[in-house]
């Protein structure tokens, strides 16, 4: 049986796997590619064939615009085997966005799991992630110390219900990721109780209609409105507002009835970075997995040697040192830049 | 409940910048929790909660025999707080299934355990807690809250809630101890009230109303009396059979801070009077002054470093009897006879400043020299001691400010309202580069003084003359000349430009002026209190 390492390698494109000649998710435009899902920082535009999720095609071109989405698009069905060059391709859903996937590499009897970024907590707006058993293993850290263990997302809901009933006179802004964070948290707000309309920041409709058109419920969305006169303001009064994040240091917010600034994040964990931003209501809800669960995953898949993607690989390499799992660290440029804000303070200052 | 709700409260507390919404916070607290755990949040928010803290190093221990050192390590730099820290790395022990501690069991226990016990005791409640109640009873234990909640605000969240007066709430106050079942039971309706009978209680301060031109006709020799406005705090010393206190002009008791005038008040009276640093009888500036507020305990070095005094100015009650509808030379001269009867240490009598006309008064004004004065105060001469700002009893007329035309370099964002607002500017003046050139040299910060409408036009100037980013911080064109008045300039050590500022704030914006023709920092320099006889 070949090691992984000869046959998957680390290249400044980013993964590459030799005898398929194809990279996983690569950061510039290549001639073969397949994208485990939408974020940013995994789907680039321009390349010549694209190989992903039919959700996750969807997203690229509703993002990037239709002639820039890959100039050769294939559509793969989760669980079914595709066939390239020698090596066996299987999507396997990762939990993380909708249309998000694993993707599963068989080659003369080695297998390689690249998991891309995925989560193990339960979320309406998409597949859950499925362990499947492998050799190596490549996983993501961003939530790679012990600090970070995610509550109960619902019971991080009720606390932004509870500050609505407190607070009725304020508009609630949440910040809030357009691809995925958005489309769970209105979810679970549903699954919560409320029904109201949620209105959103132009940023973030067009791909709540696309998770419609994918036949996730997210009941009545509406735009926020713009102000009846200039500079006007005092809009929302006890409603739920999603924007994206940092959209409250930008002239937009002024509309809002003296805004109550929200944030929903991993990072929302550590009081500091919560503090930092200016967040009033910090939510600890996250599209990753937490310490806990990616010791779990790593456990479950059984794979002697796990490489780690981006994030806090020190903590978990050594942590897996521990359990006696190989770790290896493959720095990967320019990951972890989209989504859970690693973002940049300011977004640029869109006019709705 | 309780410890998992306290948590809760915390953590809203210490996110939360406005001052409403953290009333409305503490209202719903005392609405919805039990006896006796609101009381005792109440004292633990307050500073009053007191019982054997435990030690931040018995925390680090603990946490060292559950978690491996090199993952704790790598926790720890990128969290920055040891509590922090240790209440999100503890590892839940699988099968723990105690509910969480109730906040009196905490209290009682913290109290009751022998010490060689604490550990495990702590050890179990921690199991028992998710993160944020883990938080919140590892800084209960260590002491320390600090989520920006003074006892007046507690109490006028108290007062709220009750329908009641916060004078009422103030009054029975200080007989009171945690967890103030009494206070509750009167303020539900379901007890008498409190007995605040010989427990120095805060009387509410008599305030007053800046002086301007047209008013000046109305100030003469025959009918009023001046003083000068001391720059230091403003103070209510409260002596009486049952205790004594100092309060701040906001109703907070500062006694702890200064022990040297608790000590100092063998008597039975309420007095007035200015808090201020003094060296053999020499008033310093108020940044002396500044390094022994805010502090709960105070070392003996700097008790002698900065020692302070108080200027006494009014008297409110001589032992029991009530002086308050006296009128002001009545009350004067009571001061007076009292104080040359007792003779109380570090204090003395804020002098009366003779005077013929107001045009005599203006020069005194105009020709105050010392840094800690800051104008003048002019009073009735036939006026009670009213509580709030009455107009026309007493005025205060502070010395015209200083200014310069200082360029802006960088600005923040500001908080809750403001947070989409560049509304916090850093500015500087132009020094001699040593190389023949000029450069920029930061000398303050301001965050008022502007209206509205000119804080969207700033806001909007900095969006679009940005060159840097710093986080929160921008730093921009050189190229905007705003003028910023203060009331006073005073030396100091730990600014980069060797002047602090008293109350920076800004007049205009100087959009005609270039920057280049804003003021040197010499121009500064030449204005600070005390040498400017020497230029």
């Amino acid at each position: 049986m070949p090691h992984p390492e000869s046959w998957m390698r680390v290249t400044p494109q980013g993964l590459y796997c030799v005898p398929g000649d194809f990279f996983i998710d690569p950061g510039r435009a290549v001639p073969r590619a397949i994208i485990t899902h939408g974020h940013a920082d995994h789907a680039r535009p321009d390349h010549d064939h694209v190989l992903a999720s039919e959700a996750t095609l969807a997203i690229m071109q509703a993002r990037m615009g239709e002639g820039r989405a890959g100039r050769q698009r294939q559509v793969a069905t989760p669980g079914e085997v595709v066939r390239h060059k020698d090596v066996e391709i299987r999507l396997v859903p990762a939990g993380h966005v909708l249309g998000s996937c694993q993707v599963v590499l068989d080659w003369q009897g080695s297998r390689i799991v690249v998991s891309g970024d995925y989560k193990r907590r339960r979320d309406p707006t998409c597949a859950p992630f499925e362990p499947v058993r492998c050799d190596v293993f490549v996983t993501e850290a961003t939530f790679g110390l012990p600090v970070f263990r995610h509550p109960d997302a619902a019971a991080e809901v009720a606390r932004l219900l509870e500050s609505l009933r407190l607070f009725p006179d304020r508009a609630h802004l949440v910040g809030v990721y357009a691809l995925g964070k958005a489309q769970r948290l209105i979810a679970l707000l549903r699954e919560g109780g409320w029904d109201r309309t949620i209105y959103l920041h132009g940023a973030l409709l067009k791909l709540c209609e696309l998770y419609e058109d994918f036949g996730v419920q997210l009941g009545p969305l509406a735009p926020v409105p713009t102000p009846a006169k200039r500079g006007g303001g005092g809009l929302l009064a006890g409603e739920v507002v999603l924007a994206p994040p940092s959209a409250e240091a930008t002239a937009w917010v002024r509309r809002l009835a003296e805004p109550l600034i929200c944030a929903a994040s991993g990072w929302m964990r550590v009081r500091q970075r919560a503090k930092a931003r200016g967040v009033e209501l910090p939510l600890i809800i996250s599209d990753h997995a937490d310490w806990d669960e990616l010791l779990a995953t790593i456990e479950e898949v059984q794979a002697p040697e796990v490489w780690v993607t981006h994030g806090r690989d020190d903590a978990l390499v050594h942590a897996m040192a521990l359990r006696g799992v190989r770790g290896r660290a493959l720095h990967l440029l320019g990951r972890g830049e989209e989504d859970e804000d690693a973002a940049p303070a300011e977004p640029a200052e869109q006019p709705a | 409940m309780t410890l998992p709700a306290f948590a809760y409260l915390l953590e809203r507390l210490a996110f939360t910048p406005g001052r409403l919404a953290k009333l409305a916070l503490l209202r719903q607290w005392f609405a919805t929790q039990p006896d006796p755990d609101r009381g005792i949040g109440l004292a633990a928010l307050t500073g009053e909660l007191v019982f054997r803290a435990a030690k931040p190093g018995m925390v680090r221990e603990l946490v060292a025999a559950r978690t491996d050192p090199v993952l704790f390590g790598l926790s720890y730099d990128y969290v920055g707080d040891l509590a922090e820290t240790v209440a999100l790395i503890w590892p839940p022990r699988p099968g723990v299934n105690t509910p969480p501690p109730g906040l009196a069991e905490v209290v009682e226990a913290m109290d009751s355990t022998p010490k060689a016990a604490l550990p495990g005791l702590l050890a179990g409640w921690l199991d028992a807690l998710d993160a944020n109640g883990r938080l919140a009873l590892i800084k209960l234990v260590t002491g320390g809250l600090r989520v920006g909640v003074s006892a007046r605000l507690a109490k006028t969240a108290l007062a709220e809630w009750a329908g009641q007066d916060v004078a009422e709430v103030e009054e029975v106050w200080h007989g009171l101890t945690p967890p103030y079942l009494d206070l509750f039971a009167w303020l539900t309706g379901q007890g008498p009230r409190p007995s605040s009978e010989d427990r120095p209680v805060f009387r509410p301060l008599m305030l007053a109303h800046p002086l301007e031109e047209p008013d000046f006709p109305t100030i003469g020799p025959e009918t009023h009396r001046a003083e000068w406005k001391w720059d230091g705090i403003r103070v209510q010393l409260s002596a009486t059979p049952g205790g004594r206190a100092v309060w701040s002009r906001g109703a907070e008791e500062i006694s702890g801070g200064f022990p040297e005038i608790l000590a100092a008040m063998e008597f039975h009276a309420v007095l007035d009077g200015e808090l201020l640093v003094m060296r053999d009888g020499e008033v310093a500036p108020f940044a002396d002054l500044q390094q022994r507020l805010n502090r709960k305990l105070v070392s003996a070095k700097m008790q002698a470093s900065h020692p302070v005094g108080v200027r006494l100015y009014d008297m409110l009650f001589d032992g029991a009897e009530d002086l308050r509808a006296l009128p002001f030379d009545a009350r004067r001269a009571r001061l007076e006879a009292w104080f040359a009867r007792t003779r109380p240490a570090r204090m003395d009598l804020s002098e009366l400043i003779p005077f013929t006309s107001m045009a005599e008064l203006e020069a005194i004004r105009a020709g105050a020299r010392e840094a800690a004065i800051e104008g003048l105060m002019l009073k009735r001469a036939d006026s009670d001691y009213a509580a709030g700002r009455q107009k026309g009893k007493w005025w205060k007329w502070k010395r015209a400010p200083l200014g310069v035309d200082a360029v802006l370099m960088y600005a923040q964002r500001g908080h809750g309202k403001r947070s989409s607002f560049y509304s916090d500017f850093t500015f500087g003046l132009w020094r001699p580069d040593g190389q023949g050139g000029q450069e920029l040299v930061p000398v303050g910060k301001a965050y008022s003084g502007y209206t509205d409408q000119e804080l969207l036009w700033i806001d909007r100037w900095i969006r679009n003359n940005t060159t840097g980013r710093f986080g929160p911080v921008r730093e921009v064109e050189k190229a905007l000349v705003i003028e910023v008045i203060f009331d006073a300039a005073q030396r100091s050590g730990r600014h980069k430009s060797g002047v602090a500022l008293r109350f920076p704030r800004i007049a205009r914006l100087r959009t005609d002026k270039p920057a280049a023709d804003a003021d040197q920092l010499a121009t500064l320099e030449a204005m600070i209190a005390g040498e400017e006889a020497a230029e």
